[in-house]
């Protein structure tokens, strides 16, 4: 029998903002517990909320960035539930109306382009964390507590586990390009839900859900997803029912474990918040924020690929970032040639980060030395072997290229003025060397650029020297 | 319309709160008679009308996105009743979303 | 000291002539109220350590040295804030509430906290955990409620002015049971920011006194915009006191047919009595209706319910407040804090709001009230169309005995009849007292557009002027 998978997504994203959503409170990573915090995020009695614009704009800039539709009127809802990181016990959100509904991404797999549909995001605030303690105790930090969230709901539309992951590399190149967070899982400021169900190819009704909650990684995402698929397969082959329910990836052994069966929805008796009016988005505001977007990732490729001459593969590897991708723009506007910044950057600049397991924004090289060395090497100052070098030590130590290629005498001797005088006395020592060369020994200037190169210590312009010694040999 | 006790019980268990066995019998009458007056608005014919939920003369409210530090986490921790190293401290969790 | 034949104004004089210091009045109100409040009950904290601002400008700020009584659901900074509960027994807040600070810029000084019923649900004052206030005309009386405490401490001379609260009537009802002033402003008239929420979109601050130009005083000092409350309006505050000595002709009052038939005998005469004081006087009276009154009640209780069972849901033991002993789980510290902390009042409401919330519940109540709350509205926004004020009477009947309704939630329900409407629609609406019923007060209401509060102080004061019941002692007060 044939099944097909239905796979949906629910992607939180910490959006980037200085304070906290409804409260003045700094946002921080990491900071001691509960010292980032005031009687807003401790829900004291008789506080309200007030909403930080910066979220409403970052929010829009995402909404924007996935063609997705902002609604006109949105309103603030409550979902009452009671625990210890949710200090209203209950969390502000978007129920009713939502940011923004009906947008879609394209993502490419196995060569063929598909549109998925983003059904709803929408604004809410982040709860606090529990650290459960081996005693018989929970502790509760309320740091986190307030921090903006817009979370993006996938329509169903994903058929497998590489859909689904290309799906999210794509969500979060989008979002990382907007600026809108930091899009990092390993601190949560991304964090994937999933849930999938399955039916015998042919069948309209959708199968039993099952979702999958706070996964580690987008490997974790396809490997929990696709042993999912087999897994309710086989359910159902044995004559089995699928339940609904939630189920947690176990990292070790590779399988989805049962974590807690559903008996019907939670009820989160959600209604409309009375502490906050609505909100009425201008158009106007909504064609400033999109003048502000920043170039998205589809546009960028466009401009290496059409513009700049690089390969489609190396633009999309440049792209795998928001930072790689502003590096090499900005070593390009310092006047780096595209082609061999994108060479540096792939090759050199990766190869160190992933050798020192560190993020682009951690090395001391900046894309103004880069573009200096690309431009040296471009004129001939340094050749591509010192080239080598020169970036070691400006990746290293930060050095600035010019001048350390100064300062260690590294400048490449092109001048025929004095290598000329070289040649001649080579040519004059060597008669050996023109007979050979005169009998169509090619080899032979190959001995004699040798000879320059050690008595100037490498440091002479093999291209000049070659030329003079070809000048030099047709004349005898 | 008539409440039973076990929704009685249901709604309880949704508010965190809990009532011993006599209590819960006058309760649920009490919440029968309340919830049957409730009930009187269904004779009202409310067909497209809008819902109120809010009286306010102001809509589209912002504050600017401006980082407040508030001094002192000793204040804001000084009412928990039980605390550990800056923490709150409560007994262990069991589930979450026990929200039947 | 006693405030009975005192006001603002003759006080500020006092104070600026020398004839009295700020200090010896903190003193004399603190002393006087240990004594009037063996009879009356009508406090939960008073601050015996009480002292007035410092460099104390009395020029400047009427209100300067002058004690004010705050309702217990205020939170102020560094004195226990309880809201007459036991879930909030040792609640010591860290801030202020807006009203605080800005009654703490104007130097006003600060006694005490007042009692309430417990998170403002109750009529009566009895829903306290801290005892059933008295009422100063009849201590076998109730002073109403929920601001019973506020009420009762003016009534009796303990303070000039106090903050109340009200989101059904809670000021209105107790002032016309205590024979005083007391005004419900326009719904964002006054920041909430530090008003412990009952319910979040009908709850407002407001203010109780004897006199009805100290209401206005007071009002100046608290109303206004706040960037700490999203639902307070950014509309410029009138000075209140400017519509106070003035004459009611022309001015078009609606009386609703609904509202009169409500009350009959004596109460009826004597609501009728001032509103045929404002016709003489020159007023337009039109008779008016509003067809949905019958259903303010059920209305009101779904939507201040809701609110309220999820805004005390914070109240769970983890963070503050009354946590249980004996608890073996996370589940027990929830349920054991909130069935012992909460009382009996309170616990009902919340079960009603959780249900009418619920899921399959709440399109037939919380959604179906919220869509007769608009048909409430559009009563009273016709009305206004042609008219400047409603008038009528604050309640159907005036104080009964303490203990004769509190085992009826629904006949208790039903006392905020005639107060609750104001609520739903956001309109200001106040309580001046009207004459005697058996003995005891009688309020007569008033209510004008959003924002309108000058038609409503007009009419007070004009009603005021009239029948001079300020001059009355209450009863309950004479040995």
């Amino acid at each position: 029998m044939n099944f097909k998978s239905t796979i949906g997504l629910e992607v939180h994203f910490e959006l980037k903002t200085k304070s906290k959503i409804f409260s003045p409170s700094p946002v921080s990573y990491g900071a001691e517990a509960n010292t980032e915090t005031n009687v807003i995020d401790w829900a004291m009695p008789g506080v309200l909320p007030r909403l930080n614009k910066d979220v409403y704009r970052l929010g829009i800039m995402v909404a924007l960035a996935t063609h997705s539709h902002i609604l006109p009127v949105t309103h603030f809802d409550r979902k009452n539930y009671f625990y210890p990181d949710n200090p209203k016990a209950y969390q502000i959100t978007q129920f009713f109306q939502p940011l923004a509904r009906d947008g879609y991404i394209e993502v490419e797999v196995r060569g063929k382009k598909k549109r998925i549909g983003i059904h709803e995001m929408h604004i809410e605030e982040d709860a606090g964390k529990n650290t459960h303690g081996a005693n018989g105790y929970s502790y509760v930090d309320l740091n986190r507590q307030g921090v903006p969230l817009l979370e993006v709901v996938s329509e169903p539309d994903m058929e497998d586990p590489e859909e689904a992951y290309a799906y999210l590399t794509k969500l979060r190149q989008i979002v990382q390009f907007t600026g809108a967070s930091d899009v990092k899982m390993e601190e949560g400021s991304m964090r994937v839900d999933t849930n999938i169900s399955i039916r015998p190819a042919g069948q309209e009704k959708l199968g039993t859900k099952v979702e999958m909650k706070n996964l580690n990684s987008f490997d974790h995402v396809r490997r929990s997803l696709a042993y999912e698929e087999k897994r309710q397969q086989q359910v159902l082959l044995s004559g089995g029912r699928v339940q609904l329910s939630t189920r947690r990836f176990d990292e070790a052994t590779g399988k989805t474990v049962l974590e807690r069966v559903k008996e019907g929805d939670a009820d989160y008796r959600y209604f409309p918040e009375p502490d906050i009016a609505p909100y009425h988005i201008k158009q106007s505001w909504i064609d400033e924020i999109a003048e502000s977007l920043p170039e998205s990732p589809f546009e960028r490729r466009k401009r290496y690929v059409e513009e700049y001459g690089i390969k489609e593969y190396d633009a999309d590897v440049i792209l795998q970032t928001k930072e790689s991708s502003d590096f090499y723009d900005a070593a390009v506007a310092a006047g780096a040639d595209p082609t061999l910044a994108a060479n540096w950057l792939n090759t050199q600049v990766n190869g160190y980060l992933n050798e020192n397991q560190v993020g682009i924004a951690d090395i001391k090289l900046t894309p103004e030395h880069l573009a200096e060395m690309i431009k040296m090497i471009k004129d001939g100052t340094i050749s591509s072997k010192i080239a080598k070098k020169v970036f070691k030590e400006s990746i290293e130590n930060g050095t600035d290229p010019k001048k350390y290629v100064e300062d260690k005498g590294m400048v490449q001797l092109s001048d025929v003025s004095v290598l000329g005088p070289m040649v001649t006395k080579v040519v004059d020592d060597n008669p050996q060397s023109v007979e050979d060369f005169k009998n169509g020994k090619d080899r032979a200037i190959g001995f004699l650029v040798g000879q320059i190169m050690k008595q100037t210590r490498g440091k002479a312009n093999p291209k000049v020297v070659n030329q003079l010694l070809n000048k030099e040999l047709q004349s005898r | 319309m008539k409440i039973t006790k076990d929704e009685i019980n249901h709604v309880a268990a949704l508010s965190r709160l809990e009532f011993g066995e006599d209590e819960i019998d006058k309760f649920t009458e009490q919440m029968g008679d309340i919830i049957n007056m409730a009930h009187q608005l269904a004779e009202v014919d409310t067909e497209g009308v809008p819902e109120t939920v809010q009286v306010v003369d102001r809509e589209t409210d912002f504050r600017e996105d401006k980082p407040e530090h508030w001094e002192s986490r000793a204040e804001l921790m000084k009412n928990v009743p039980e605390k550990a190293d800056g923490f709150i401290k409560v007994p262990v969790i069991i589930d979450k979303d026990d929200n039947e | 000291m006693n405030y009975l034949n005192e006001n603002i104004d003759s006080l500020n004089k006092k104070l600026q002539d020398g004839e009295i210091t700020a200090e010896d009045l903190a003193k004399a109100t603190v002393k006087n109220i240990k004594e009037t409040d063996k009879k009356i009950n009508a406090w939960i904290t008073v601050d015996e350590d009480a002292k007035p601002a410092e460099d104390l400008d009395f020029a400047k700020n009427k209100l300067a040295g002058i004690p004010i009584a705050i309702k217990d659901n205020i939170i102020t900074n560094g004195m226990k804030t309880t809201a007459a509960s036991h879930i909030l027994y040792n609640y010591m807040p860290v801030y202020d509430a807006t009203v605080i600070s800005k009654l703490k810029k104007a130097q006003a000084t600060f006694v005490g906290k007042t009692n309430m019923d417990e998170f403002a649900m109750g009529s009566s004052t009895e829903h306290s955990y801290y005892g059933a206030t008295h009422n100063p005309w009849n201590l076998d009386k109730v002073p109403g409620g929920s601001s019973g405490g506020s009420a009762a401490a003016v009534a009796s001379g303990e303070v000039v002015a106090a903050l109340g609260s009200d989101t059904g009537g809670s000021i209105r009802q107790p002032a016309a049971f205590n024979g005083i002033f007391g005004i419900k402003p326009t719904y964002g008239r006054v920041s909430r920011w530090g008003l412990i929420a009952f319910g979040s979109s009908l709850d407002q601050i407001g203010v109780m006194s004897k006199r009805v130009k100290d209401s206005a005083e007071v009002l100046n000092v608290i109303a206004g915009p706040d960037e700490h409350d999203a639902t307070v309006s950014e509309k410029e505050v009138p000075d209140f006191t400017s519509f106070l000595g003035q004459d009611v002709k022309g001015l078009r009052v609606a009386v609703p047919k609904e509202y009169m038939d409500a009350v009959d005998g004596e109460m009826h005469d004597v609501i009728q009595k001032q509103i045929d004081v404002l016709k003489d006087a020159g007023a337009i009276i039109n008779e008016v209706s509003l067809p949905h009154t019958k259903y303010v009640v059920p209305t009101y209780y779904i939507v201040a319910s809701s609110e309220a069972s999820s805004n005390l849901q914070r109240y769970d033991g983890i963070r503050y407040g009354y946590r249980a002993k004996d608890t073996k789980n996370l589940l027990d510290v929830y349920v054991k804090s909130r069935s012992e902390g909460f009382g009996e009042e309170v616990k009902r409401r919340i079960m009603l709001g959780s249900f009418a919330l619920s899921a399959g519940a709440y399109d037939e109540f919380f959604k179906k009230a919220a869509q007769v709350r608009t048909l409430i509205c559009r009563d009273f926004e016709k009305i206004f169309e042609e008219n400047d004020v409603i008038v009528g009477p604050t309640t159907t009947e005036p104080a009964f005995g303490i203990g004769e309704e509190v085992s009826d939630p629904i006949k208790m329900y039903n006392n905020d009849l005639l107060t609750i409407s104001a609520n739903l629609a956001g309109i200001p609406a106040a309580s001046v007292p009207a004459g005697l019923v058996d003995g005891m007060p009688a309020g007569f209401q008033i209510m004008a557009k959003r924002f309108d509060e000058g038609n409503v102080f007009k009419v007070a004061d004009f009603i005021e002027r009239n029948n001079k019941f300020y001059e009355k002692t209450p009863t309950g007060m004479e040995d």
